[in-house]
């Protein structure tokens, strides 16, 4: 197989990359193979599991559908970029305390459906949680612990959301 | 290993309360590190070459071309490795990769190992093999069958034998004839479990590194190191101390990561030979095929109860489709009869079960191993028995309870059992009395029971050893140090641990490490299977983490001129039980003691009871040390003209023992009633018969065409935790991972028929086949809510057998 190499700049994380990667690549593999952000999980490759989902322009995007140049001079965020100096987003927090990550591999493209419908909304309905999950298997937890995770997270968004005003 | 005298909840300041997963934040932060997560410089990639026929002789394979290809490191066939494997020692009948035969679409053939993974798939395609075709078994009826004309799946172990028969069982206790006699109401029916796959998020993965000097070491996304690390040394032909298996955390599990897979010898000699890294991560269609899911059981019932609806006699008679391997076979047909005897008293039963081999991926333990799909089958017939004798279907099974601290009549021990409280808690919760055959048409309500193991008395390859153990150490800072060789598969068993540590030695959780997974460093544990890790693994920290308290009872209680069972260890601090205010803190009192006793290490293990099983053969398969016990209620909306079923909720009541962690608890009940109705309304890992594509390949190996529930699909849970504090489990624990499984399928199956009169005895419950059920009914003029039950002590006896579709 004949590779062509090129230059991919990449804005990750508010980190700009200039990586040199087989024009094939995905940003998946990018991601994992070249910049060594492993937070972004492979499930199956082919878009259907939404392991891969990351925060590109504040969409939730399969990185593993997505080809390396598309990404190009757009805003990436990752499982790796949602904390701040702070610490952990609001997501992460009550992930861990609900009891919402089991085995934790569809994790990371959870929080970022999730933190991307948050940043539309605070406050949205169980509904609205479900339809914006929908693209993320989780075979662990029966959804049920995520929920109340994203709903408590959006509580607290809403909180300091205020207090900022 | 006593937790005698400890059983008051009020004892405790961490254990029943809500807590964080150690490793939870490193989850939600993306800093957890999984198997394909590892790398190492030099690293190779390897694939494996797959059969594309389900069942042929090898005649020749060509590996030059690959081994030429730029890139290419190694290539080896099945003749590299030519010692079988197996997880059963009984029954080693798999190679690493086929030496002169394939027996499924997807069996291995060769393996590369390459710069790149695009070399690695460049350089599969350049082997040449040439194979025989021969004809294949997809039909386990087929299978049984077979008369040895064409070649059987495995050659007969003796002249004369079935070469497909993996194993056959047939256990009989009690007078069957004469409890059906007795009987007066005898309900039989046919009833069949298709086959479903895990689908964990995380395909497998294993990364092999050879020191070039004697010392092997393979990463794994496995559920089972040790088992791993013995079949490793066995076919790699090394002295087990010279293999050491290191277990990432896995991203998901459920029973498909628990036997050694191709990919990890494939990994480990490739190793060997390039003498550097080697890492194989499957795809997902490869996970498909690797499979040892759930097995299909064709099942007949004959059950028989009197009029006032107590079971006199259960007869079963089932054949599993093991598929190409034997995998955990024999023990999968044990447990299809083994595991049904309670929480019902049943005082004959029989049942003879018969593994076959067919040419398609093996079939294994998937969550609730064995004794979903009769349990499917049974809870059915109980509810086709109490509608015939006229009894509330909750009402039959309290009828019918077996009671706690008793035996079953296959004379497995019964500890605690909170079943008739699983049975209320969810009869109120769910507004039974007021829905049960009394909603609208085309809505409906369902009920089911089940049992489950907490861990097995008897390990899988025989010995007298500990079956899980811990080491904790204590640092002059107060952390503690846990070595644990539990396998942490999302369940929180490192957690479990930790809470244990924090709770006997009175540190705050935040200064307990716990060090996992290397089989160089962490005290054996069987692994994560059988649902036993909690309650060994509990038991063996309970153990060493009150080997130590002692120690710094003492001490402390030497300096303050007390007895040491008044020194308390709690919230960082040691106290006096008689006035807390006199008190030091915990690192204080860890000095004292280290000053006194030396450097502040222990060792704690648990080993199962091994004499309350039946003295026939077959009698110790089934015998755990505790049983967990479920109730559900399901509630359906079924669609008469899509024939598509709306599960609306699922309550969920789980007798766990004692939940040490009521957040994991409900966790593990959600994840296990969602994988239920998975397997109920969607899930069917079925293969193409010829007519519509290749016989034998995959019809869905695809998480997008093997459809699992997304959030939009799954119906709302509702935990119910019931503790009956049982006396061997950690702090009274017993199950909670696999139990809560086993009610979700049968429930909906009842619920079906409550809401529109028709019986569901073929799974799964898809619209297609819902609606063909529909049409059934409908021109049989069946299709109409069913009557509801009389009162009970106002019917005359029925007696007459009844033949179910």
């Amino acid at each position: 197989m004949s590779k062509t190499t090129s230059i991919a700049r990449l804005r990750v994380n508010g980190d700009l990359r200039e990586v040199g990667v087989p024009t094939h690549y995905t940003l998946l593999e990018t991601l994992r193979y070249v910049l060594a952000l492993t937070g972004t999980k492979q499930g199956c490759d082919k878009g259907d599991c939404g392991a891969c989902t990351v925060i590109v322009d504040g969409a939730p995007t399969l990185s593993c559908l997505t080809p390396v140049w598309e990404a190009e001079d757009r805003d990436i965020i990752t499982v790796e970029g949602l904390a701040g100096p702070d610490g952990p987003h609001p997501l992460q927090d009550e992930f861990d305390l609900n009891g919402a990550a089991q085995c934790g591999f569809c994790t990371p493209g959870i929080l970022c459906s999730a933190a991307a419908l948050l940043a539309r909304t605070s406050s949205p309905t169980r509904n609205e949680i479900q339809e914006a999950l929908a693209g993320n298997l989780c075979r662990c937890t029966g959804y049920a612990k995520i929920y109340d995770a994203v709903e408590s997270a959006g509580r607290r968004l809403s909180v300091s959301k205020e207090a900022t005003g | 290993m006593s937790t005698k005298g400890a059983n008051l909840k009020s004892d405790w300041h961490l254990i029943g309360s809500s807590m964080r997963k150690i490793e939870g934040l490193a989850k939600s932060t993306g800093r957890a590190v999984y198997t394909d997560d590892v790398t190492f410089p030099g690293m190779l990639h390897g694939k494996i070459l797959r059969s594309p026929h389900p069942h042929a002789r090898i005649v020749a394979i060509d590996t030059s071309r690959a081994e030429q290809l730029d890139g290419v490191q190694a290539v080896i066939t099945g003749r590299d490795l030519p010692i079988q494997y197996g997880i059963i020692p009984w029954t080693p009948d798999e190679y690493p990769l086929c030496v002169d035969r394939v027996r499924y679409i997807g069996d291995g053939v060769a393996a590369v190992a390459a710069v790149d993974e695009d070399t690695a798939n460049e350089a599969l395609a350049l082997i040449e093999v040439e194979y025989e075709e021969l004809p294949a078994f997809f039909d386990p009826h087929d299978a049984e069958r077979a008369d040895g004309s064409t070649p059987y799946v495995h050659d007969a172990r003796k002249d004369g034998w079935n070469g497909n028969i993996t194993k056959m069982v047939k256990l009989e206790f009690g007078d069957i004839e004469g409890g059906m006699d007795s009987a007066d109401v005898v309900v039989e029916g046919d009833y069949f479990f298709e086959g479903t796959t895990h689908a964990p998020i995380e395909p497998h993965c294993a990364i092999g590194q050879w020191d070039g000097v004697g010392k092997l070491t393979v990463w794994s996304a496995t559920q089972v190191p040790h088992y791993l690390h013995r079949e490793l040394a066995r076919v790699l032909e090394l002295d087990q101390a010279q293999v050491r298996v290191r277990q990432p955390l896995v991203g998901g599990a459920f029973g498909g990561k628990s036997e050694p897979f191709d990919l990890e010898f494939c990994v480990a000699k490739l190793a060997m030979m390039t003498g550097r890294p080697v890492k194989i991560l499957y795809t997902r269609e490869e996970v498909f095929y690797s499979h040892r899911g759930r097995h299909p059981f064709h099942m007949h019932y004959r059950t028989g109860a009197t009029a006032d609806g107590r079971l006199t006699s259960v007869d079963a008679k089932i054949l599993l489709d093991g598929g190409a391997y034997a995998s955990f076979g024999l023990v999968t047909t044990y447990y299809s009869g083994q595991l049904l005897c309670a929480p019902y008293d049943m005082p004959a039963y029989r049942f003879d079960s018969t593994r076959v081999y067919t040419n398609k991926p093996a079939c294994g333990p998937k969550r609730g191993h064995g004794s979903v799909q009769p349990r499917f089958a049974f809870e059915v017939q109980i509810d086709k028995l109490a509608e015939h004798v006229e009894l509330d279907p909750i009402e039959f099974r309290r009828r019918n309870f077996i009671g706690e601290h008793t035996k079953t009549v296959n004379e497995l021990r019964v500890t605690s059992n909170g079943f008739l409280e699983c049975l209320s808690s969810v009869e109120a919760a769910s507004g039974w009395s007021e829905k049960f055959r009394n909603m609208p048409f085309g809505r409906g309500i369902g009920i089911a029971g089940s049992t489950y193991i907490s861990g097995t008395n008897y390990p899988i390859y025989p010995n007298e050893m500990p079956q899980s153990a811990v080491q904790m150490q204590i640092d002059r800072s107060g952390r503690v140090a846990v070595f644990s060789g539990a396998s942490e598969i999302g369940q929180g068993c490192d957690s479990v641990v930790a809470y244990i540590a924090a709770e006997e030695l009175g540190v705050p959780l935040e200064w307990v490490r716990v060090l996992r997974g290397d089989t160089d460093f962490t005290p054996v544990d069987l692994g994560a299977y059988s649902s036993r890790v909690t309650f060994m693994l509990g038991n063996a920290a309970i153990d060493a983490a009150t080997r130590l308290k002692k120690l710094v009872q003492s001490s402390v209680a030497k300096a303050w001129d007390v007895k040491p069972s008044e020194v308390l260890l709690a919230g960082g601090a040691a106290l006096w039980a008689h006035d807390t205010g006199r008190q030091m803190s915990i690192v204080e009192a860890f000095h004292l003691a280290e000053a006194e006793h030396g450097t502040l290490g222990a060792t704690g293990w648990y080993n199962t009871p091994k004499d309350v099983h039946g003295e026939y053969r077959g009698g110790t398969i089934g015998a755990s040390p505790a049983y967990s016990f479920t109730s559900h209620v399901a509630e359906v909306e079924v669609d008469i003209d899509t024939g598509f079923v709306d599960v609306k909720k699922i309550w969920i009541a789980h007798d766990c023992g004692r939940a040490l962690n009521p957040v994991l608890v409900e966790g593990q009940m959600e994840g296990s009633a969602y994988m239920g109705a998975a397997e109920a309304i969607m899930e069917e890992h079925v293969f193409k018969d010829g007519d519509h594509g290749r016989a034998g390949l995959h019809n869905a190996p695809s998480l997008l065409d093997y459809r699992i529930p997304t959030s939009l699909d799954t119906p709302e849970l509702q935990s119910l935790i019931v503790e009956s504090i049982d006396p061997e489990g950690p702090y009274g624990a017993k199950e909670a991972g696999e139990g809560p499984l086993h009610p979700s399928i049968p429930a909906i199956a009842n619920a079906i028929y409550d809401a529109i009169g028709v019986r569901m005895d073929r799974l799964p419950f898809t619209p297609p086949n819902v609606w063909r059920a529909i049409q059934r009914a409908r021109e049989a003029g069946t299709l109409a809510k069913p009557s509801a039950p009389a009162n009970a002590t106002a019917n005359p006896p029925l007696s007459e057998t009844v033949q179910a579709d």
